[in-house]
C-alpha cells in the first residue's frame, strides 16, 4: 500500500519530537543544577550538549522535506507535518533558552548566589512539567489536552512577575548585587519564553486536529 | 458567492434500473474552475456530461430533478444552442482528419459567425486563446492529424472555444498526455478562466488541487450510486476536509 511510507514517517518524526523535548526537559532541569551549583564545568557540558538538539531539529526538518517531495501528503498527513515542522523548531529555541541559562550561570562566576532564589528553579519545573504534559497531547492528538497545558502559561508569566519583583527588591536593599540580579532577571526570562514556545506547540497540535490557525489566549 | 454559471438540484441520472447519480445539487460558480474527483465507478464522467445532456445518447437513460444554466432549465432549451454554450473537450485528443484551420472552423460554419467577424479571425482568436497560435499559424491548412498529441488536444479546446461558449466542460483532459504538455493545458486552463467557467473532471488529485479553485468529491454508495460527499473551495477541500471520507480518498487511504 503506497500510505505505508508516509505513515511510517510522520510516526518516526513524531517519536523524535518526543525524544527531542524529552533532551530539552532534562537540559532544562540540568540548568538549574549548575546555576544552584555554580558548577562551569557541568554547564560548559551543558551548553555543548544543546549541538546535539539542534542536529536532531534539522534531521526532522529534512525528513519533513523528504516526505511532502516524495509523497504529496493533503489534509491530515499535510497538517501533520507541518506541525511538526514548527514543533521542532519551538522545541529547539526551548533548548536554546536552558543553553542560555547555563551561558548566564558561567558569565556569573563561581562565586555562591548571594540569595536564594527559590522561585526560579519552581518556575522551571513547571515549564519542565508543561512541555511533558504538551508531549503527552500531542501523543494523544488532543487539542483539548493541549488548550489546558497552554491555559499553564499564565502561572510562568506570574511567577516571572514575582521574581522580578523580589529580585528589584534585593538591589534596592545591596546595591553590590546588581550583576547578580541582572542576570538572574535573564534566567528569569528565559523560562517565561519557554513557557510562551510551550503554547505555540499547543496551539500546534490543536491545528493538527482542528485544522484552524488560532492563538491560545 | 456569485451567482452560480450552473447549477444542479436534487439531480438523479439512471442507466435503466440502475441509479448512478443520486440527487446531486451542487453550483458551478462562474469564471471559476470546478474539479471534480472521486474513486473510479463513482458517477464523476456521467455528471459532467449531465450539464450539456450528452447522456441523452446513451440508451435507457432517464434523469430526475434539475439542471440550471443561467438560471434557465437546460432540458427546456435546444440541445444544440445548449451545447453551443457549454462545450466539451475529451480525455483523448479527437481532432477530425481535416486540416488545422477546418477543425477550428467546423462549429463556426453550422451555428455562424457572429455579425461582422471573419472566419480567419475567429479561428486566430480561438487558436490564440488556446496557446497554440504561434506554433501552427505558418501551417494551418496541414492535417490536425499530424499535432502532436498535447497540440491536437489544444486543438480540441480552440474548436470548443470556436463557437463561443459560456462554460467548457473538460474530460480528463489531460491524462493521455505528457507533464510538459499536461502543464501546458493547466496553464492554459488559468487564462480560460478569465472568459469562461470551467468544469474539469480529473482522477489526478494533485492537478485538482493545482488547477481548480473549487472541488466536488463524488462516492458512491451502498447501492453503487454517486453521492456528492463534499463541495467546497480547493484549499478547503485539500487542507482541512470536513469530511471524513473526503480525507480518506485524498489522502490515499482508498479508491
Amino acid at each position: 500500500m503506497h500510505r505505508d511510507n508516509l505513515e511510517r514517517g510522520i510516526l518516526e518524526l513524531r517519536e523524535q519530537i518526543v525524544g527531542m523535548s524529552g533532551s530539552v526537559v532534562e537540559a532544562m532541569r540540568e540548568s538549574m543544577r549548575v546555576l544552584r551549583s555554580r558548577d562551569a564545568d557541568a554547564a560548559g557540558k551543558l551548553v555543548e550538549a544543546d549541538e546535539s538538539i539542534n542536529t536532531v531539529r534539522y534531521d526532522i526538518e529534512e525528513k519533513c522535506l523528504t516526505l511532502i517531495a516524495t509523497q504529496q501528503p493533503v489534509a491530515g498527513d499535510l497538517r501533520s507535518l507541518f506541525s511538526i515542522l514548527e514543533i521542532a523548531t519551538e522545541v529547539e529555541r526551548i533548548g536554546d533558552y536552558a543553553k542560555g541559562i547555563a551561558r548566564i550561570s558561567i558569565a556569573m562566576g563561581e562565586k555562591p548566589l548571594a540569595r536564594n532564589m527559590v522561585t526560579i528553579p519552581i518556575a522551571a519545573e513547571k515549564v519542565c512539567l508543561m512541555l511533558e504534559d504538551a508531549m503527552k497531547a500531542f501523543v494523544a492528538s488532543s487539542a483539548e489536552a493541549a488548550r489546558e497545558v497552554a491555559a499553564r502559561d499564565s502561572e510562568i508569566d506570574q511567577l516571572n512577575d514575582k521574581i522580578q519583583r523580589v529580585i528589584l527588591t534585593f538591589v534596592m536593599e545591596d546595591h553590590r548585587t546588581i550583576a547578580e540580579a541582572l542576570h538572574l532577571t535573564w534566567v528569569s526570562h528565559n523560562i517565561e519564553r519557554a513557557g510562551d514556545r510551550i503554547v505555540n506547540i499547543c496551539e500546534r497540535i490543536a491545528f493538527t486536529e482542528t485544522g484552524e490557525f488560532r492563538e491560545f489566549d | 458567492m456569485p451567482e452560480p454559471r450552473m447549477r444542479t438540484i436534487d439531480y438523479c441520472l439512471y442507466y435503466g434500473g440502475f441509479r448512478a447519480l443520486n440527487s446531486i445539487s451542487m453550483d458551478i460558480p462562474p469564471n471559476m474552475i470546478t474539479a471534480i474527483i472521486g474513486p473510479s465507478g463513482c458517477g464523476k464522467s456521467t455528471f459532467l456530461r449531465s450539464f450539456n445532456r450528452m447522456n441523452e445518447l446513451i440508451p435507457g437513460v432517464r434523469v430526475t430533478g434539475k439542471v440550471l444554466l443561467d438560471g434557465e432549465d437546460i432540458f427546456s432549451l435546444d440541445v444544440v444552442s445548449l451545447r453551443r454554450k457549454v462545450g466539451m473537450v475529451f480525455q483523448r485528443p479527437n481532432p477530425f482528419p481535416k486540416s488545422i484551420f477546418d477543425n477550428v472552423a467546423y462549429g463556426p460554419r453550422i451555428h455562424g459567425l457572429r455579425k461582422g467577424d471573419s472566419l480567419a479571425a475567429l479561428v486566430e482568436r480561438s487558436l490564440k486563446a488556446a496557446a497554440l497560435w504561434d506554433e501552427v499559424k505558418d501551417d494551418l491548412q496541414k492535417s490536425a492529424l499530424s499535432l502532436s498529441g498535447g497540440q491536437q488536444q489544444r486543438l480540441c479546446i480552440a474548436r470548443a472555444l470556436a463557437v463561443e461558449p459560456e462554460v467548457i466542460l473538460m474530460d480528463e483532459p489531460a491524462s493521455a498526455l505528457d507533464p510538459i504538455a499536461t502543464l501546458k493545458i493547466e496553464e492554459l486552463l488559468q487564462t480560460l478562466k478569465e472568459n469562461y467557467t470551467i468544469v474539469i473532471v480529473t482522477h489526478n488529485m494533485q492537478q485538482a488541487a493545482r488547477v481548480s479553485d473549487f472541488t466536488a468529491f463524488l462516492l458512491m454508495d451502498e447501492s453503487r450510486a454517486g453521492n456528492l460527499v463534499e463541495f467546497g473551495p480547493t484549499k478547503q477541500i485539500f487542507t482541512t476536509p470536513r469530511d471524513s471520507r473526503t480525507e480518506d480518498y485524498i489522502s490515499g487511504r482508498f479508491g
